[in-house]
């Protein structure tokens, strides 16, 4: 069986976009709080959920409505309502990360399909079998800290379906409990759906040399000719007595593209490619590839190698931890 | 780990080199005449800029011996071209083919700010929903043009192709073949 190409859309052209470069399944988010990726000009509005719905269906594709940001306490209302909108713009799942919302969603949607997202962080086979049991969740995504013999124990364990980052975006955190973001502007992606939000950031030029703050603080600054990184503190340049270096990770993208095979070995059944925050040429470009890939997998056809890191950030890849090869 | 990078083309001097002599009014006017007629057939651009539809952009070619002045206007824009550095909330800045290459969707801006062919400075949130509602709104300017050339339509936009073949700038919106 094929695996399953999981493509982001930040806007509905983001999504036809996808579409035509052959994604299997889109997912996406409301352009509110609700979801994880909640920047300025991005998301779908309730009308343009239902039409691009219509569209993915229309051409054989999936969407799953990410609701991945934890309900604040006395708003629930807001959480609960973008539950019921997905469900009647007719999403195939929604991607949800708080216990309490999977209840919610398993009692008053029970036809709805419900994964569990990323940032719920379920990372052994214990948490994922428990979430399958309580709250009827049919996938999960694992955490970006999973080696590929790791995921395989995972799937061993478990009937539960797992998705795996492939590509983007390298969150080297415990997802949905990172507070990095929040220690420097108050604003975080578990609860307002913003990692380094862009009204916390400034960027200044001086002479080629490039300063990045996040809050006020300077948290990278990039010489001449060097790559610049996303501007958040886990991938920040510090100096701390005579050393400068990076704290956590250098600013680098995942692209685990060679893996597949090992990946499907291990009984991953979806393949999934961080970045609603990019444009349709970055979603038309990584999805061709990853297309390419799997249905050559499929085929028993040899990998096409990829071109995709001019689309990385700081320009360059690492396979992360599905190799633990980091310092 | 692994790196590469690839460069984003020049504005040829015989396109740039003239514009230092040519009066910046009337060509100010025509392209506000020209983004109006892009706004009434996008309105959805100006609602995807939310907060930012009245918000003064800069936009710096840095291979042009010029400078755009936007004002969104909450659906009724004006184009100022200068010569001198003007003030506004955010600042964009690149060469022209990869300006023209993110309105097209020929580039992604997140991979043009890594590799420092795009600068931004200001308000961020500004200038990431200005590129998100363009992105959104897969414009074309060869098409816009040739709508406003009649009979001339089609000898238009060979030219255009023509020039994007020879210049690298990207003038229309690449149309991908579906999977």
């Amino acid at each position: 069986m094929v695996m399953e190409i999981v493509c982001p859309a930040g806007t509905p052209a983001a999504l036809r976009a996808a579409v035509k470069a052959g994604a299997h399944t889109i997912y996406c988010g409301f352009a509110d709080e609700t979801n994880a990726r909640n920047f300025p000009g991005l998301n779908f509005d309730r009308t343009e959920m239902r039409e691009s719905v219509a569209f993915a269906h229309h051409h054989g594709s999936k969407v799953l409505v990410a609701i991945n940001t934890f309900p604040r306490a006395g708003d629930e209302a807001i959480w609960h309502r973008a539950v019921a909108d997905a469900e009647s713009c007719g999403a195939d799942a929604v991607i949800l990360a708080d216990a309490g919302l999977l209840d919610y969603a398993a009692r008053h949607h029970p036809n709805l399909r419900r994964h569990l997202s990323v940032q719920a962080a379920a990372a052994n086979a214990d948490m994922v079998n428990y979430y399958a049991d309580t709250f009827g969740v049919k996938r999960v995504v694992l955490p970006r800290v999973l080696s590929v013999p790791e995921i395989a124990a995972i799937n061993a364990e478990t009937e539960v379906e797992t998705e795996v980052f492939v590509f983007g975006g390298l969150c080297v955190m415990a997802e949905g409990r990172c507070s990095l973001s929040s220690y420097a502007t108050g604003r975080s992606p578990n609860m307002n759906g913003v990692c380094s939000p862009a009204s916390h950031v400034e960027y200044h030029d001086h002479n080629g040399v490039l300063d990045a703050q996040l809050g006020g603080y300077t948290i990278h600054r990039a010489q001449k000719g060097d790559a610049a990184p996303y501007p958040t503190l886990c991938k920040g340049c510090f100096t701390a007595g005579e050393k400068t270096d990076y704290l956590f990770e250098d600013p680098v993208s995942l692209n685990a593209e060679q893996l597949i095979p090992q990946l499907q070995k291990a009984g991953v059944t979806a393949l999934k490619i961080e970045g609603r925050q990019r444009s349709r040429s970055y979603v038309t470009q990584v999805v061709r590839n990853f297309r390419e890939a799997v249905d050559a997998l499929e085929e028993g056809r040899p990998l096409p190698q990829g071109m995709l890191a001019r689309l990385s950030e700081g320009q360059a890849m690492t396979t992360g931890a599905y190799k633990k090869t980091w310092r | 780990m692994s790196q590469t990078t690839v460069s984003v083309p020049r504005c040829p001097p015989l396109l740039a080199v003239p514009l230092r002599a040519v009066p910046l009014a009337p060509l100010s006017a025509s392209l506000t005449a020209f983004s109006r007629r892009i706004a009434t057939s996008h309105p959805g651009l100006f609602r995807r800029l939310g907060d930012y539809a009245n918000t003064p952009f800069v936009i710096d070619p840095t291979d042009l011996p010029l400078v755009i002045l936007l004002h969104p206007g909450n659906g009724k824009p004006k184009i100022t071209l200068t010569r001198r550095p003007v003030q506004g909330a955010a600042r964009i800045a690149g060469p022209l083919a990869a300006l023209l290459g993110l309105v097209h969707g020929g580039f992604d801006g997140d991979a043009l700010f890594f590799s420092r062919d795009l600068v931004i400075e200001g308000d961020t949130s500004a200038s990431l929903a200005l590129r998100n509602a363009i992105d959104d709104a897969e414009l074309d300017f060869s098409e816009e043009l040739m709508n406003l050339t009649g009979p001339l339509a089609a000898p238009v936009h060979r030219a255009l192709l023509l020039l994007e073949r020879r210049t690298g700038l990207c003038l229309t919106r690449p149309e991908e073949p579906a999977w």
